[in-house]
């Protein structure tokens, strides 16, 4: 996936200036936002089922070694195969192997957003094998040539002329009058179509929402179905997951998805939860003949123990982005790779890198909505500060900003220095301000003044006036 | 080591005031300063304050920072109580100089004793000195803002309206979306102005539809960021500081004019 972080500016720029966009955006605004506050209020434990999920998720995350081994060992008992894999090539060669050795030509997916960043479909066209996917959120965005906007909600940056269109031009086969105003219609045709696909598929790779280190499964969580068909019907089913996914038990599996959906949709639970564990058995009806689990790391070993390593108890719930005013009012794509919002922005640059991402951690009013909501206590803005302090340690933030604050800094340590600057400064704004008491443009503040008047200060600085009105009452 | 008065036993209250207050609105801190003084408080305003630090905090300049945050706690630390008109602020000396100064032995327990002392001011005036009604009076529709660090740092949302309800003529009115940030965000609003305008601009929209006469918060900086985008558009609602209105100092002319 072609990275775009680093004119995130511009890529902001536009989204802003995109009405359809600012249009479906306010969705994410109204409805993610009451639906989570609705499921919240419903439930009187939640609180303490977030302290109950942050605990164990720190507990594997402090013994994350034992509980990948055991996870292991449970799938080679129930027949299945784990492969390690330190990066994306290296994921997407032990898939490509797999596909390979099946011979494989149509491979249908599960919502993932780890295969999105190993850029899979892309390498799997490539090498000639057609990826399909299923969720009918991606399968949109994979009509239309795009990335996800959101980690839950890949379309969510479209409305339903969008999509409508989208489907007219793909799905030629149908009469070209076909009505298609209601939502239901629509899903109903990609069921439709879907159907051959999922039977036809010769490989099903889905994502994990958990791994579970006592009995081996992998869990997804959907709300379409589409998850179960692309891991029943292939003959090979491939999950795709990082390590953090790991949980000990199924109770841990079972306490942190009652946080999940409640944070992501407002719903209690996910329409489908599906748990599988290794290949088809000789007493199941159906199931794979072939089960691997793609293991990847990508980074994130080295995130434990360090000021980042919270940030692998992250669920991929999507309530930080909801709730962001920034990713309201930008979406996703501005954020220029696979993770936006501030999860995004904590992730991305250990992933891609600061130099690229570093934007990111930076475009955040520091308003802790994020963290706030976050069922796993991420403390999101500490980490993005994080990684502000990591930019300005080499020197990675702009001169002019840095040689700005840095002079500030200086007269902020010098305070009767600072009293005598700011006093001829604020006296030369406050006659600026005039009787209108605002300043409509000033050289230097021209980002503030676009957009809005400067109060002009009232007069003389407090201090200044309080130290006159002790003398004078002498 | 609290500093107390000889002939007194008036609780000893260290203002700080700010340095958007100091530069920008020192109304507010005379605001503060009598609110203070009308709860029962002796005052002291240490005249070599400039800045708590935070926009080098939040710069990722931790070494700045932590020279700020020296002299800060140098100068206050012998007070009983530290009190701030702003939930950022305060926040920022309540919460995130512990956090700065976590790893370093020599001052941790300082920057912990001082911490515990901080107030933000309508907090102070209802948590702490069990303040219910102030003595003012205006004939006015207000909404009041809930700013992020107040409101989610220190739990600062009921104490100012409690406070505000005890002011003869007023009625205050909700916002919708209350707990949306207005877009300030200190450097924020002039780095990513666009992106800090979208969001203005959706707060202008929510606090016109509640059609107040008197926007209030207890943030200097929102304040200036919202004052700055409904001046701009016209709006002849007016803004002030919360600590204004309760102070009955709503004489002079409001943030960015009328
Ligand atoms: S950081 Fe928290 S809120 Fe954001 S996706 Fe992860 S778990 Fe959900």
């Amino acid at each position: 996936m072609k990275i775009s972080s680093p004119e995130f500016k511009n890529n902001a720029c536009n989204a802003l200036d995109d009405n359809q966009l600012q249009g479906a955006l306010r969705h994410v605004r109204k409805n993610f936002v009451k639906k989570r506050a609705d499921a919240r209020r419903d439930l009187p434990e939640f609180d303490a089922l977030r302290d109950s999920a942050r605990a164990i998720k720190d507990h594997t995350l402090a013994h994350l070694d034992l509980y990948l081994e055991h996870y292991e060992k449970k799938v080679i008992e129930s027949g299945g195969k784990v492969h390690w894999a330190t990066n994306a090539a290296e994921a997407r060669g032990i898939i490509m192997d797999i596909c390979r050795k099946s011979n494989a030509r149509t491979v249908t997916k599960g919502k993932s957003m780890i295969t999105e960043e190993i850029s899979l479909n892309e390498f799997l066209e490539a090498n000639e094998i057609q990826p399909v996917e299923t969720d009918l959120g991606e399968y949109i965005i994979q009509l239309r040539g795009e990335n996800p906007s959101h980690i839950i909600a890949p379309a969510v940056h479209l409305n339903m002329d969008q999509i409508r269109d989208e489907f007219r031009k793909a799905h030629t086969h149908l009469p070209a009058e076909r009505s298609m105003d209601e939502p239901e219609t629509l899903l109903r045709e990609a069921r439709q179509i879907l159907r051959d696909k999922f039977l036809s598929a010769d490989v099903g790779i889905t994502g994990a929402n958990f791994l579970v280190a006592e009995t081996g499964s992998s869990l997804i969580v959907t709300n379409e179905g589409n998850g179960d068909l692309t891991q029943i019907i292939p003959r090979i089913h491939v999950v795709v997951a990082s390590i953090e996914k790991i949980v000990p038990t199924l109770e841990d599996m079972a306490q942190i998805t009652r946080v999940l959906a409640r944070s992501a949709t407002g719903q209690e639970t996910t329409v489908y939860s599906t748990l599988s564990t290794g290949p088809k058995r000789k007493t199941d009806e159906d199931g794979p003949e072939e089960y691997h689990v793609v293991l990847l790391d990508n980074g994130r070993s080295s995130m434990l123990g360090t000021e980042f390593s919270e940030m692998l108890r992250c669920i991929r719930c999507g309530a930080c982005m909801n709730h962001c005013p920034v990713y309201q009012a930008i979406g996703g794509h501005a954020y220029g790779w696979v993770y936006p919002g501030p999860m995004g922005s904590v992730l991305t640059p250990t992933l891609i890198g600061i130099d690229k991402a570093g934007h990111l951690p930076n475009a955040s009013t520091f308003c802790g909505r994020c963290e706030a909501v976050c069922p796993m206590h991420i403390p999101l803005p500490k980490m993005m500060r994080f990684w502000r302090e990591r930019e300005f340690e080499q020197h990675l933030s702009a001169p002019s900003h840095r040689r700005n604050l840095t002079l500030w800094a200086w007269f902020a340590k010098h305070p009767s220095l600072y009293r005598f600057v700011t006093s001829i400064g604020m006296r030369i704004l406050a006659i600026w301000g005039g009787s209108a008491k605002r300043i409509n443009w000033l050289p230097m503040a021209g980002g503030w003044t676009k957009f809005r008047v400067l109060p002009a200060p009232e007069g003389p600085t407090f201090i200044r006036q309080y130290q006159r009105a002790k003398r004078n009452a002498r | 080591m609290s500093k107390r008065n000889n002939d007194s036993d008036s609780t000893e209250v260290a203002l700080f005031v700010t340095c958007l207050v100091d530069l920008f609105r020192p109304t507010v801190g005379f605001a503060a300063l009598k609110l203070l003084e009308d709860a029962g408080c002796s005052v002291h305003v240490p005249v070599e304050q400039t800045c708590c630090g935070q926009p080098a905090w939040n710069a990722g300049d931790r070494k700045d920072t932590r020279e700020i945050a020296e002299q800060v706690i140098k100068i206050f630390e012998e007070f009983e109580y530290i009190v701030a008109p702003s939930g950022s602020c305060a926040g920022m000396l309540k919460v995130h100089y512990p956090e700065l100064f976590h790893n370093i032995p020599e001052w941790r327990e300082r920057a912990e004793n001082f911490a515990s002392k901080v107030h933000e001011l309508t907090s102070f005036l209802t948590d702490v000195l069990g303040v219910k009604k102030v003595d003012a009076k205006l004939n006015s529709k207000v909404a009041y803002h809930d700013s992020c660090a107040g409101l989610r740092e220190l739990n600062i949302s009921r104490q100012p309206r409690e406070l505000l309800e005890s002011v003869e003529g007023i009625t205050q009115q909700e916002l919708n979306d209350s707990e949306t940030c207005c877009g300030f965000g200190g450097m924020f609003a002039v780095k990513y102005s666009d992106i800090s305008n979208s969001i203005v601009s959706e707060k202008a929209e929510n606090i016109k539809n509640a059609e107040p006469d008197l926007l209030l918060a207890g943030d200097l900086g929102c304040l200036m960021n919202m004052a700055g985008k409904l001046k701009r558009q016209g709006s002849k609602i007016e803004v002030r500081h919360v600590a204004e209105v309760l102070a009955g100092m709503c004489d002079g002319k409001p943030i960015a004019g009328e």
